[in-house]
Order: C-alpha cells, then sequence, then structure tokens
C-alpha cells in the first residue's frame, strides 16, 4: 500500500553534501505494523519525515527514490498538495507530547482544523466529529476537554490527542516517531495499545518508530533494523527475533535485558554509530562487528536471504554456522 | 486573577516608590539654587530668606520628601519656579502632543514593523530577507534628529507640503486636520522603533517556525499560508506585544529630542528646558509621570499576558 | 596568538557584510589615531572668506559657518566617537559585569541588586542621562559616565542572566561542591564562558553610545561645544540646513556608518554565538 523504494535523503551544501539516508525501501501493509529499529542518529526519524512530505527545505531533501501510496508518487509532496491532489492520508504522531501541539488554542480546535482539511465539514459536524476522535483515543468527558488547552492536559492525554489529529486526517498510513519515549512507563503501555487497536479497526498500516526491540516484539508483524542511514535488515518479528542474520540486529538483543536468564548480563556494542557520511566503504558496521574480515570494509555487502521476507545486508550473516 | 493583579499592581507600587526617592535626590544633588535662579543675582538675603521658607527648602530632605509625595498624593505636584504655575497644568498642556505624538508613532511601528517583519521571515534566507534586514539595521543605527532634519529640508521647506513645526491643540484651534502637523515628526521617531520591531517580529516568527506544533499543523495537511497566519504569528506575537508596551513608554522620552527639531510642545522638550531653567518642580513632576506612566503599561502589558496566553495562568 | 586569530578572520571573511563593517571601524580608527597627519587644515582654523562654502576640491566636505573645513572636522570627529564608544563599554562593563555576576552567586545580593536595577530602569534613559549631565555639569568623561548608566542595567541584566545559566551547569556546581574558592570559580569557570556574550553586547553597546552621545551633543547637553565631535557639528550646523543642506549630510553619515558597522558586526558575533545565550541579547538596548 505504502511503499518506499530506494530512497536516498540528503544534506548540506557542495562539497559537503551527504547522504543521511541511503537506499532505503521497505512496504506497509493495510492492517500491519511495521517497527523501524535503530539507534538515535541511524536516519530512522528523517525517514519518516521524508514519507510525511515534511522535511525541512532546503537543509534537507529526498536525492533518490520514491515514495507511493496506492500506486500515487507522493515523493517530497508536502501534506497539504496530498490533500489537494487527493492523493490520501499519511498522518504523524512525534515523539515529544509536551511540544507537539499549540499551547495558545484549546485542543479541540488543532482536532477540528484537521477535520475541515480532511472532511470539509465545519462548524457543529466538525465539532462534533471532533469530540468522537476524542472518544475514540479513550479521553474521558470528551465534550468537555474539546475546550482544554495543551498544558492543563498529562502527557499521555496529549499523546492521545495527537493520535485524534492524526485519524482526523482518515489515513492509510500512520506514522509514529517513537510516540512513547517520553511517557511514564504506565502511560507507555496504554497508548501502545491503542495504537495497535486503531491500526485493527481501521485496517491502517503504521510505521512504528522506536530504538526499543521490547516495544517492537510487543507490537510490530515485522522488523526494519536501520544502522547508520541504512536498513541492515529486515524480516517478520519472529524469524527476525528468533535468527537474526546480521551481527548488528544480534548485538542490539544482546542490549535487551532478558529476566529469565536469572542475572542480568547487558552484552553491549562497542563503539559509537557513525556520523552521516563517516564511511563511504564496504559495511557501515565493519568498525563495531566482532564477525568483520577485511572485505567488510572495501565492499558494500550483499543482501542474503532467509526464507520469504527475511533479508539481511551482511558478508558474514550469524545465523548460518557462526 | 484579582490576586495577581493585586499582586503586580503591589510590586508596581514599591517600584513606583523606591523610584521617587531616586527622582526625589537626583534633583537635590543638580547644583545651582533654584532661589537665586528665581530672584536672580541681585537679591538680597533677606529675599532669598523668605521665600526658600516660603518654599519649604528650608527643611531637612527627609521632611522636603514627605512634603511633597503628601503633596503628590493629592494631586498636586507642586508650582513651577519658571512659570509660576502648576506642574500638574504644565504637564496636562504637554500632554496631548506627547500622546498623540505617540500614538501616531505606535500605529508606524505596528503597521511598519509587524508585517515586514512577517514577510522578511516568511522569505527567511531570501536576498528579499537580507534587503530587508539590512534596511532594519541601517534604520536602528540613524540619529532620529538627522532624519528629521532632513524631512523638513525635503518636505517642508523645498516642496511645501507639511509644517516643519509647532502643533496646534486639536482642541482648542483647528481639527483634526492639525495631525498633519505630527505627520514627519512621527515618522522620524516611528523609523528606529519600527526597525526594532520589525527585528523582533522576523526572529521571534524563525523561533516559532521551528516549533514541533508548527510541524504537526504541517503534518494536517493544512495550507502553508494558515500554518503561518493561525499557529507561526499568533505565538509569535505574544513576545512582541510585550515589546509594544516597553516602546510605547519609551516614546513619551524618546521624543525628547524629536520634539526639539520639530518645535513641538510636548512634555520631552518641557524637561529638557526645565533641565536647562533648573526648574525642580517640573522636572521633578515630569520624570515621576513618565516612570508612572512606563509601570502602568508595564503592567497592562503583565495583566494581557492572561488573556493572550493561556499557560501563564499556571505559572 | 595568530592560531587563536585564525578562526576569526575565516568567520568574516564567510561574512562578506561584517567583513565591509569591521573594514570601516578599522578605518575609523585609523583616522582617529592619524588626524593630524591626515586632515588638510586644522580643525579650528577659522576663514571667514570661505563661509558655508559647499564641496570643491579644497574643501570636500565644504566649510561650515565659520569657513572651518568639514572634512577636517569630520577625521578629528571619529577621536571623540572611539573615546565615547570605549568609555561607556568600558563603563557599562566594569559596572555591570561584576553585579550581574555576584547578584547569580549570592542569591540574597542579587535581590536587592537586581531590584534596583529594575528601578533604574524605570527610568527613560534619554532622560535620565540628561538629569546626570546636570548633576555631573558637562564635559567628555560626564557624557560619557551619563550614558555608560544607561548602559550598566542592560549589561548587568544580561550578565546575570547568562551567570545563572552558567552557575547551574553542572562543572560549575562540581567546581563549587569541591570547595573551589569563589573567586576561583568566576575567573576559570564563569569569565571565559562570557566573553562571547559580551562581545556581541560591547559591539551593540558601542553602536547606541554613538547615537546616545549625538542626542546629547544636538540639545547642548553633550561634548563642550568647543570639541568638533559629530554630534556637535550637526547641532551648530542645524539652522543652517536650509542653506547649506550638505553641511549636516557627512557628520551624520559618519554617525550612521559607525552605529551600522557595529551592528553589522555585533549581529554577525551573535549568530555565531551559543545558542544557549543568544535569545538573551537582543539588539535593542538604547
Amino acid at each position: 500500500m505504502l511503499s518506499v523504494r530506494n530512497l536516498v535523503v540528503s544534506g548540506g551544501k557542495g562539497s559537503a553534501q551527504i547522504d543521511i539516508v541511503s537506499d532505503v525501501s521497505f512496504e506497509i501493509e493495510r492492517g500491519k505494523v511495521l517497527g523501524l529499529v535503530g539507534e538515535s542518529g541511524s536516519g530512522k526519524s528523517i525517514t519518516s519525515l521524508a514519507v510525511m512530505g515534511l522535511l525541512p527545505h532546503p537543509q534537507l531533501w529526498v536525492r533518490g527514490g520514491s515514495i507511493e501510496l496506492d500506486g500515487a508518487d507522493i515523493t517530497e509532496e508536502p501534506p497539504y498538495l496530498r490533500v489537494e491532489r487527493g492523493h490520501g492520508g499519511v498522518a504523524m504522531i512525534f515523539q515529544e507530547p509536551m511540544t507537539s501541539l499549540n499551547p495558545v488554542l484549546p485542543i479541540g480546535e488543532q482536532i477540528v482544523e484537521a477535520v475541515r482539511v480532511h472532511d470539509g465539514s465545519t462548524g457543529v459536524t466538525a465539532r462534533n466529529r471532533a469530540q468522537e476522535l476524542l472518544d475514540m483515543v479513550r479521553i474521558p468527558d470528551a465534550r468537555l476537554q474539546l475546550n482544554a488547552y495543551p498544558h492543563e492536559l498529562s502527557g499521555g492525554m496529549r499523546q492521545r490527542v495527537m493520535i485524534a489529529i492524526a485519524l482526523a486526517c482518515r489515513p492509510q498510513a500512520l506514522i509514529a516517531d517513537e510516540p512513547t519515549t517520553a511517557l511514564d512507563v504506565t502511560v507507555q503501555l496504554q497508548v501502545l495499545s491503542l495504537i495497535r487497536e486503531l491500526c485493527d479497526t481501521f485496517d491502517m498500516g503504521v510505521l512504528f518508530i522506536t530504538h526499543d526491540l521490547g516495544v517492537v516484539s510487543e507490537l510490530a508483524d515485522s522488523v526494519a533494523v536501520m544502522y547508520g542511514g541504512k536498513i541492515v535488515e529486515t524480516g517478520p518479528v519472529e524469524r527476525l527475533f528468533n535468527t537474526p542474520l546480521h551481527p548488528y540486529t544480534a548485538g542490539l538483543m544482546g542490549c535487551v535485558p532478558d529476566p529469565s536468564a536469572g542475572h542480568r548480563r547487558f552484552q553491549t556494542i562497542p563503539g559509537q554509530a557513525p556520523k552521516p557520511g563517516e564511511i563511504t566503504h564496504g559495511c557501515r558496521f565493519a568498525p563495531r562487528c566482532s564477525h568483520a574480515q577485511a572485505i567488510c570494509s572495501d565492499d558494500a555487502p550483499t543482501r542474503v536471504t532467509e526464507g520469504a521476507r527475511h533479508f539481511a545486508e551482511c558478508h558474514f550473516p550469524i545465523s548460518r554456522g557462526a | 486573577m484579582l490576586i495577581y493583579i493585586l499582586r503586580r499592581t503591589g510590586a508596581a507600587l514599591a517600584t513606583l516608590a523606591a523610584a521617587s526617592v531616586v527622582i526625589f535626590i537626583f534633583i537635590h544633588l543638580i547644583p545651582g539654587d533654584p532661589i537665586y535662579v528665581m530672584l536672580g543675582d541681585e537679591a538680597t538675603p533677606e529675599q532669598v530668606e523668605a521665600l526658600r521658607t516660603r518654599l519649604g527648602l528650608d527643611r531637612s530632605l527627609p521632611v522636603q520628601y514627605f512634603y511633597w509625595v503628601g503633596n503628590v498624593l493629592q494631586g498636586d505636584l507642586g508650582t513651577s519656579i519658571f512659570f509660576q504655575e502648576p506642574v500638574t497644568r504644565i504637564i496636562l498642556d504637554g500632554a496631548e502632543t506627547s500622546l498623540l505624538l505617540a500614538t501616531v508613532t505606535m500605529v508606524w511601528i505596528v503597521l511598519l514593523g509587524v508585517p515586514v517583519g512577517v514577510l522578511a521571515a516568511t522569505r527567511h534566507g531570501t536576498w528579499i530577507d537580507q534587503g530587508l534586514s539590512g534596511v532594519a539595521m541601517l534604520l536602528a543605527s540613524i540619529p532620529t534628529f538627522w532624519v528629521g532634519l532632513y524631512l523638513i529640508l525635503i518636505f517642508a521647506a523645498t516642496l511645501g507640503w507639511l509644517p516643519s513645526s509647532g502643533y496646534p491643540s486639536v482642541f482648542e484651534e483647528g481639527g483634526i486636520s492639525n495631525l498633519r502637523y505630527l505627520l514627519l515628526p512621527s515618522l522620524t521617531l516611528a523609523a528606529p522603533n519600527a526597525a526594532l520591531i520589525l527585528r523582533l517580529t522576523r526572529a521571534s516568527m524563525l523561533d516559532v517556525a521551528k516549533e514541533d506544533y508548527v510541524r504537526t499543523a504541517r503534518s494536517k495537511g493544512i495550507r502553508p499560508r494558515r500554518v503561518v497566519t493561525r499557529h507561526i504569528l499568533r505565538n509569535a506575537l505574544l513576545a512582541v506585544v510585550s515589546a509594544f508596551g516597553f516602546t510605547f513608554a519609551a516614546l513619551i522620552s524618546e521624543a525628547v529630542v524629536t520634539e526639539t527639531v520639530f518645535a513641538l510642545p510636548g512634555i520631552g522638550r518641557m524637561v529638557v528646558q526645565s533641565i536647562l531653567r533648573r526648574d525642580y518642580p517640573v522636572i521633578q513632576g515630569v520624570i515621576l509621570v513618565i516612570v508612572c506612566l512606563y509601570l502602568v503599561i508595564n503592567l497592562l502589558v503583565d495583566i494581557s499576558y492572561r488573556f493572550l496566553d493561556p499557560r501563564v495562568e499556571l505559572e | 596568538m595568530t592560531r587563536s586569530l585564525r578562526p576569526f578572520f575565516d568567520f568574516f571573511a564567510s561574512r562578506p557584510v561584517a567583513l565591509i563593517g569591521l573594514v570601516y571601524l578599522v578605518v575609523i580608527i585609523v583616522a582617529a589615531l592619524g588626524a593630524n597627519a591626515l586632515v588638510p587644515y586644522p580643525p579650528e582654523q577659522i576663514e571667514p572668506v570661505n563661509r558655508l562654502s559647499p564641496p570643491s576640491w579644497e574643501h570636500w566636505f565644504g566649510t561650515d559657518h565659520f569657513g572651518r573645513d568639514t572634512f577636517s572636522r569630520v577625521i578629528y570627529g571619529s577621536r571623540l566617537a572611539l573615546l565615547i564608544g570605549v568609555g561607556v563599554v568600558s563603563f557599562a562593563l566594569a559596572t555591570g559585569v561584576p553585579i550581574g555576576i555576584l547578584s547569580a552567586l549570592f542569591p540574597r545580593l542579587g535581590r536587592v541588586l537586581m531590584r534596583m536595577v529594575d528601578v533604574m530602569m524605570a527610568f527613560p534613559s534619554l532622560l535620565m542621562a540628561l538629569g546626570l549631565i546636570v548633576i555631573l555639569g558637562q564635559s567628555v568623561v560626564n557624557a560619557i559616565l551619563a550614558i555608560g548608566m544607561v548602559y550598566l542595567t542592560t549589561t548587568a541584566r544580561i550578565t546575570y542572566g547568562v551567570s545563572l545559566r552558567l552557575r547551574e551547569e553542572t562543572y560549575v556546581e562540581a567546581a563549587s561542591s569541591m570547595g573551589a574558592s569563589t573567586l576561583w570559580v568566576i575567573r576559570k569557570h564563569m569569565l571565559p564562558n562570557m566573553i562571547s556574550p559580551l562581545l556581541v553586547q560591547a559591539s551593540f553597546v558601542f553602536a547606541f553610545a554613538q547615537l546616545g552621545a549625538a542626542s546629547l551633543d544636538f540639545l547642548g547637553l553633550g561634548a563642550p561645544p568647543e570639541i568638533p565631535s559629530w554630534g556637535n557639528m550637526l547641532a551648530e550646523s542645524r539652522i543652517y540646513i536650509t542653506r547649506a543642506p550638505w553641511l549636516l549630510f557627512y557628520p551624520g553619515l559618519m554617525i550612521v556608518l559607525t552605529a551600522f558597522s557595529l551592528n553589522l558586526v555585533g549581529d554577525a558575533l551573535r549568530d555565531r554565538m551559543d545558542p544557549r545565550f543568544r535569545e538573551m541579547l537582543g539588539n535593542k538596548g538604547r
């Protein structure tokens, strides 16, 4: 439904131009959640902004590849153009519910604004729709809360309002960029199950961005792991967790605390993630990889397949013999 | 709400009290004896003493201060030594010119500063933005009287379109057309201030444009123009509105130079002349009134924030 | 020394407009220092025959009502402009910075001092300067003090804001918890981090001091009338504006260019500055 093919996002001027996201491809299907996992700086947020058509020009732009929604090319189309051209909706919820709502407008008005654009309704109709949306995201006393200002709501409530705004756009695909990172643990779970439920109810495709593999294993149907601006491994969630191919994926899972192991042991990945443009040859993970050999820093790895829809880019994938 | 207003008013009154002490001390630090200024150098010592006693200048400074404050609270700012008229009367005479000049100037500042600032911000990084910002900085670097003199030369002396100086009261003679006397002075006074408001509007818009909620607004699919007016401008103006208050208060005293250039009978020119004449009561009275005005405007700005920005309530 | 100046030059090379401002300021400094050698006529030389003559080969900028050469006087005027600027900036920094730092380090003292600064700010700046001149008497030094007092308040406020931020930052906290003396904290942690915001503030104060001094001169309360300052030249020539409009042009232009250049440099420096402090420095001191 939503397909991203060979996406390249660049930044910088002249000779300092670098690719921040290179050759990223993935598909989002109706009613399914794709988890996009990576450390901060891996390019996952930039990818989501590119899909949304919200890259901050002129600092960042799409240099190559395409983004298609139901066959229509929506690459670099800002949301208002997508509405005008009838290209249907991709909506997004952001990481910081505290700062993502306009502080001087009541939340009702902020939802109505989106309703008006996407439904064409006005006045009482739009307001009723806004109330309905608040009900849908389980905000109690929706009618009253329409007049509340963002600062009067808790973080979890604000994130629900953000979801209501996103739903007002009647999206086919929803992008959620670390929507629970800034929230309390108890609230996190509620917001996650709400997202999953809405995904099923409205048959939306969800791109769920996070650095937390635990969240992905709960929520996602399939996973894409990003490193240094590239997708290094992608596959259905159980397969990827059971038989990771890429040493980086395995390393990330080593970072997941496993309470069943009796004593907690964190196996961390040594070194730091590369800055954009730092590594141009070979495998970007090579300098930190315990399996790396000479070829890894010279030649770009080729794609290896482990059954249908499970791919990795690695010279020495681990689950095969290592 | 009421408690908030009372607290702010209390703070303003405390500042005013402190300011009145400072004014009083300052005035008495001015060298030169006003008695001799009034009577001339040939006055006999008896005459001097008599007048000193009559004006209460022979008493100790704290006594004189409380005497003054007591009178001020009853609406009596004293009597001008030079004019032999009540200071309140003199201030009221100048108030029409000063307040009208400040108001007209403020209109220019808002009309020129804000829209052009918005234009510069929405064209951020283009030559339009750089040009406008450069012009604004240039305007802020020009002495107002220099501009005023050349405006007089061009529009009054050479072209004869506008009067070069003076201002007859709207109420006493002439009608609203007397405002044309204020056209050149208000433009002169507005130029540097409009430039500052322009820069502030622009900077504030650019800051707000980086906010997360502006990105949310864009993600909803609303048009860029509406994103600017409803989300960016609305929040950016919060910072600008407080600058309006300070600017208006500052205009009254900044007008000193402009009123001198255009020979306008305002408060500013009055205070300069009084300083040169050592007319204590007038200086004291005018400065007290201006400080008071500044504090009142600040207070109004603070209170208006509670209506403009819903967040203030909690803080 | 050369190594530490390198980024400075690189920076100005990438900001051509700011570079022009900087070059102009260097020219003014040279003019002020070398005035004796540069001018074609002594600034006080009176030529009654050539009263109010327009610009010519003999008198580039024309002559005034005494027949004095305007070009020579403008060059000499740059001396006073620099003196006023340096004086006001030094005074504002020498008083405002200690007040700001001490207020941030000792909150009790700070409440009193900052309250006093607030009271001073309630006074209209130009009137305050005029009042001080009347109390102190008319002289160049007193003009510097009077204008400096106005910027004492803004400088103290900015220093206070920056110091509060720095104090909260962990390394300062760590240093003082390890028993470092207050003086050591100020010298090692506060002052070095304040240099760039203060440099920006200094360039704006320098610029506005030019305008303030010109206003005082114009009202007849600035530099004594016998001193050829740009403001005095404007004040003297004011009544000849219709007969000899060029008389007012050059001194005024010098004021504008000086203030403009300083603002350009200040603005460029601010853009490069640490974003933590940028918001504290408005270009609005007057």
